[in-house]
């Protein structure tokens, strides 16, 4: 018969402190289509938790559902694979207890900008520290091409044969109108040594650094991001002290690069609403804003005797005494 | 028998304008008990009078229960006949657990809520009527037409209508008898019922604490003018003799036990976003929660909400959500999420009136079948309901136990009825081991796996973020006992059958409800919720009239305990009495193969296989133990519920 006690009780642990390497930090095999912008995404953060040398078990990649929602299952952390949408409110409630932990999100165009809107609004607000990708496709890819808010107007799509009949949302512009927001960044799958820089700065930030990635679907929109990829007259990188740093000869590589002060919001907005270029970089950077987990944690320690205590005064407000 | 918070310094001041009444020559009635309505255009502070009536009547040592009488509108137009807002109260020397029948006394603040109550069936025929006169005298012709008509037609048809000169008393004692006459009715309350006045003193000071000496005293002098009053100008009294009180008890409405279990439960995190009849509890919540390391959380929607718990519990201890039905239809997808990653998490839902908004303020008992089988796919979980105001308090303590030793979600049904109603109950010993232990942190021995579910009884040991070697992701798909994503048919049936062998196993540990009556006979009512107090009180009533009958009310309506269907079969007919709607046999329509059952009888249909009969009224108000009675009566007669 089965006995919860023994069951439940904690064990002794063992605990081996070699570093960790990117090999601890992988899950089962990552089942992405053959050249999937997920799978750089994925190499990234991977690599950005054995520099940081984040203790797995201290790590938690939530996420909500769609082929991008399937990353933390190839991590060798914690994680949590939740609903579609949702993976915004789990993350706060997952750090609201458990500051110790570091709280990664992952999700998808469809899953943030459309079902998640209204989370996404609010999580920005609530500025948790937690790193969040917005893994960008312009598309439903686990449901098989259907159109996102995401997808430029035109775009053939199954639910748009004849093309997407509206402009798209632009989850930077977005992001950059809301309220009391803290990081915004934009990045590309198909830069590494760029996105992972940028990754890594969001980490670094604290508060919710929001990181929207460009990621190719070559399954359903193979040519979708060419023009982005072939000409890179069509990228402007966004360099500072402040923001972005990245090797002289990544940045030769790019005819636009320019120094943007990432505390400049408007920027940033003009910035994040060219529609000549796409701008690839930290947008806006505000570490002094405040973080609702902050303001609502509590710090002190409360035995259960202060418990009872506070209880007990509680129910002096209510109490009629025994008569006579 | 004294409250001790009565307010030491203002009592010498007082003392002198203690009144001085002549020796009382009224008629005192001995009564069992009464109901006492007090009603006013909501903001004339009916409410707070009712209550502190109610808590006056408990402190001298009475059984009492109270209804709050509200309108769906914050500020209904004034003299409305919907807007009738205040206060229910059954007092009784006894132990009251519904409230009651038809009013026996009746305080209106005007005649146009008083026709409000009296059209929603709320007066007791020929029952006494305490009205304000002002009406009489005002200068709106109309205004003192619809008055003296109303008056002279309640009288007509046979009420005992007293006009009394309410804020002209007032005036004496206050330049603004709008905001004071609630505590003058509330003297003439504790003078008609000849409530010890130090005892209705210490309730005004304590009601009005921390808002200053001068309101206090205000308010202290309108309650001794209205006590005066009665006592000098009602040629009659009730007296309704206390009971003796043996342990210290706690005066509280249903959401405020609620709160207080939750804070015993050891949960800490209480997310959730503003519906009523749920928010009151998280008002107080807000206010408290935080001194025993909780807090709430208002999320930007319900289903927010319930994620944002669901990630607490998730990484830490379990957490709990509160919403009313709307909310609890918005929270489906996340539950069955909870049930699949096999996470603790506590849903209350204090259910109103639907469907869709429905009677946003009023009493329901629709959510049952929801709370048990919403969601998609099998998303089982445990699902119990507060019968008493009592339970408010104990049963958050039980479902955080539930929740957190079968890594499921459990739901706690309360309603409109509970929420705002009043009843004492023995004041609760805390124990230490209510509040959840810390968080585990240890590491997972090798070899160990995230969903190890034991055959028998598909329970295993969680892993909660921070346990070194316990890495893996939880997910909303099919998984095996590694958390990893399974399509396969094998590993679905195992997740399928051992997440469902959880309840069976809970179900073992549950102990078979007493019957309340014979223990066989020729009808048994069944009920659940906060019907409890009316359906007992109407059996008891059709059994001191010689009949063989018997109620069962239900806790766990998911699972139900073990021998339930035993106790069904030892009498002749079974129905059962609730608060969501079922179709009538005597409308044309309706046959045996199309009625639809209120919510309890589908279910003890299904699972027993017995024709139990079922018989609800659906009208936003608490059962009235009068009806239920004609109820039983007629069953037992004709052998149907409805005729
Ligand atoms: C409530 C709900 N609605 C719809 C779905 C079906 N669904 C799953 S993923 C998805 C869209 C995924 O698109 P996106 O978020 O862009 O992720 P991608 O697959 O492109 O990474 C949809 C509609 C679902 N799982 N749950
Ligand atoms: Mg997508």
């Amino acid at each position: 018969m089965f006995d919860p006690i023994k069951t439940l009780s904690p064990s002794v642990p063992d605990i081996d402190d070699d570093a960790y390497s990117m090999d601890d930090f992988e899950g089962v095999n990552a089942r992405w289509c053959h050249a999937c912008g997920n799978n750089a995404i994925l190499t990234a953060v991977q690599k950005l938790c054995a520099e940081e040398q984040l203790a797995p078990e201290k790590t938690v990649f939530v996420s909500g559902i769609g082929c991008s929602s399937r990353l933390p299952h190839y991590m060798g952390t914690y994680g949590f694979h939740a609903l579609h949408g949702r993976a915004l409110p789990i993350a706060e409630g997952i750090k609201i207890r458990r500051p110790d932990l570091h709280v990664f999100v992952n999700t998808g165009d469809g899953d943030c900008c459309s079902i998640g809107a209204g989370h996404w609004i609010h999580a920005m607000r609530y500025n948790m520290n937690m790193t969040v990708l917005l893994h960008d496709n312009q598309i439903y890819g686990l449901t098989k091409k259907q159109i996102s808010p995401t997808s430029p107007r035109g775009l053939v799509s199954s639910t748009s044969p004849r093309g997407a009949y509206l402009e798209p949302l632009n989850p930077l512009a977005a992001t950059l109108g809301m309220s009391n927001i803290s990081f915004v960044a934009n990045a590309v799958d198909w830069l590494p040594s760029v996105l992972y820089e940028i990754i890594h700065q969001a980490f670094h930030h604290r508060g919710l650094s929001f990181v929207r990635i460009v990621q190719r679907c070559p399954r359903y929109l193979p040519h979708q991001f060419d023009e982005y990829m072939k000409d890179p007259e069509r990228i402007l990188l966004l360099t500072h002290a402040q923001g972005l740093h990245v090797q002289d000869a990544v940045a030769r590589r790019f005819k636009h690069c320019m120094e943007h002060d990432p505390s400049d919001l408007d920027r940033a907005r003009e910035l994040a609403t060219n529609q000549e270029r796409l701008p690839v970089g930290i947008l806006y950077r505000n570490p002094g804003v405040l973080c609702y987990e902050d303001v609502r944690t509590s710090v002190e320690h409360l035995t259960a005797a202060d418990k009872v205590k506070a209880l007990e005064r509680e129910f002096d407000k209510f109490t009629v005494q025994p008569t006579s | 028998m004294n409250d001790s918070t009565a307010t030491s310094e203002l009592d010498g001041s007082l003392a002198a304008q203690t009144p001085t009444s002549a020796v009382d020559q009224r008629r005192v009635d001995e009564i069992r008990d009464h109901v006492v309505e007090v009603i006013s255009d909501s903001g004339e502070g009916a409410q707070k009078c009712g209550q502190s009536f109610a808590s006056i009547a408990a402190k001298t040592g009475h059984g009492v229960w109270t209804v709050e009488i509200i309108p769906a509108e914050i500020e209904p137009p004034a003299r409305s006949i919907e807007g009738a807002s205040g206060n229910r109260i059954r007092v009784g020397s006894y132990y009251v657990n519904n409230g009651g029948d038809e009013a026996d006394v009746v305080i209106a603040f005007n005649e146009q809520v008083l026709l409000g109550r009296e059209r929603a069936g709320g007066l007791k025929p020929g029952c006494t009527i305490l009205l304000e006169n002002k009406w009489r005298h005002h200068q709106d012709p109309a205004i003192v037409t619809a008055y003296t008509s109303t008056c002279e037609q309640l009288m007509a048809d046979g009420y005992q209508v007293r006009e009394i000169p309410m804020e002209q008393v007032c005036l004496q004692h206050t330049n603004n008898p709008q905001r004071g006459k609630n505590m003058f009715v509330l003297g003439m309350l504790s003078g008609l019922y000849r409530q010890d006045l130090e005892v209705a003193r210490a309730q005004v000071a304590f009601t009005f604490r921390g808002k200053g000496e001068q309101l206090v005293k205000r308010n202290l002098r309108l309650l001794e003018a209205g006590y005066e009053w009665a006592t000098q100008n009602l040629e009659f009294a009730f007296e309704i003799p206390s009971v003796e009180r043996k342990e210290a008890q706690i005066v509280v409405n249903g959401n405020t036990a609620l709160a207080l279990g939750i804070m015993a439960s050891g949960m800490e995190i209480c997310a959730m976003y503003p519906i009523t009849p749920a928010t009151s509890a998280s008002h107080y919540l807000s206010d408290v929660f935080e001194n025993v390391g909780g807090m709430v959380h208002q999320a930007e929607d319900e289903i927010a909400a319930c994620a944002f718990a669901i990630g607490a519990s998730y990484a830490g201890k379990c957490a709990v959500t509160i919403t009313s039905g709307p909310g609890m239809a918005l929270k489906q997808e996340l539950i069955g999420l909870a049930t699949m990653a096999e996470i603790p998490l506590v849903i209350v839902d204090v259910q109103r009136g639907g469907p869709s908004t429905g009677l946003p303020t009023k009493v329901e008992q629709g959510d049952l079948l929801q709370a048990i089988f919403g969601s998609h796919g099998d998303a089982p979980r445990v699902v119990m309901a507060a019968a008493t105001i009592e339970d408010c308090f104990y049963l958050p303590i039980a479902a955080r136990k539930i929740a957190e030793a079968f890594n499921l979600p459990v739901v706690l049904l309360t309603d409109a009825n509970l929420a705002t109603a009043q009843q004492p109950f023995a004041r609760p010993q805390l124990r230490k081991e209510w509040f959840a232990a810390p968080v585990d942190q240890s590491a997972i021995p090798e070899g160990e796996r995230p969903y190890d579910w034991d055959d028998t009884t598909g329970l295993y040991r969680r892993f909660t973020p921070g346990q070194p070697g316990g890495m893996h992701t939880v997910t909303g798909l099919a998984h095996d006992r590694s958390s990893r994503v399974a399509y396969d048919p094998a590993t679905n049936e195992e997740g399928l059958k051992h997440r469902s062998l959880k309840l069976a196993a809970f179900q073992k540990t549950l102990t078979v409800p007493e019957v309340f009556g014979d223990p066989q006979g020729d009808l048994l009512v069944v009920g659940w919720g906060s019907t409890k107090g009316v359906i007992e009180e109407a059996v008891a009533r059709v059994r001191a009239e010689g009949q063989s009958i018997a109620s069962l009310h239900l806790t766990y309506l998911q699972p139900m305990a073990s021998g339930i269907g035993d106790i069904l079969k030892r009498y002749r007919q079974v129905m059962t009495v609730e608060m969501s709607w079922a179709d009538r046999l005597e409308d044309d329509l309706i046959t045996y193969e199309n009625r639809r059952y209120s919510n309890l009888a589908w279910l003890l249909r299904a699972r027993y296989l017995i024709d139990v009969d079922c018989w609800s009224e659906v009208r936003g108000q608490p059962l009235k133990p009068r009806m239920v009675t004609e109820v039983i009566r007629n069953k037992l007669a004709q052998g149907v519920s409805h005729v």
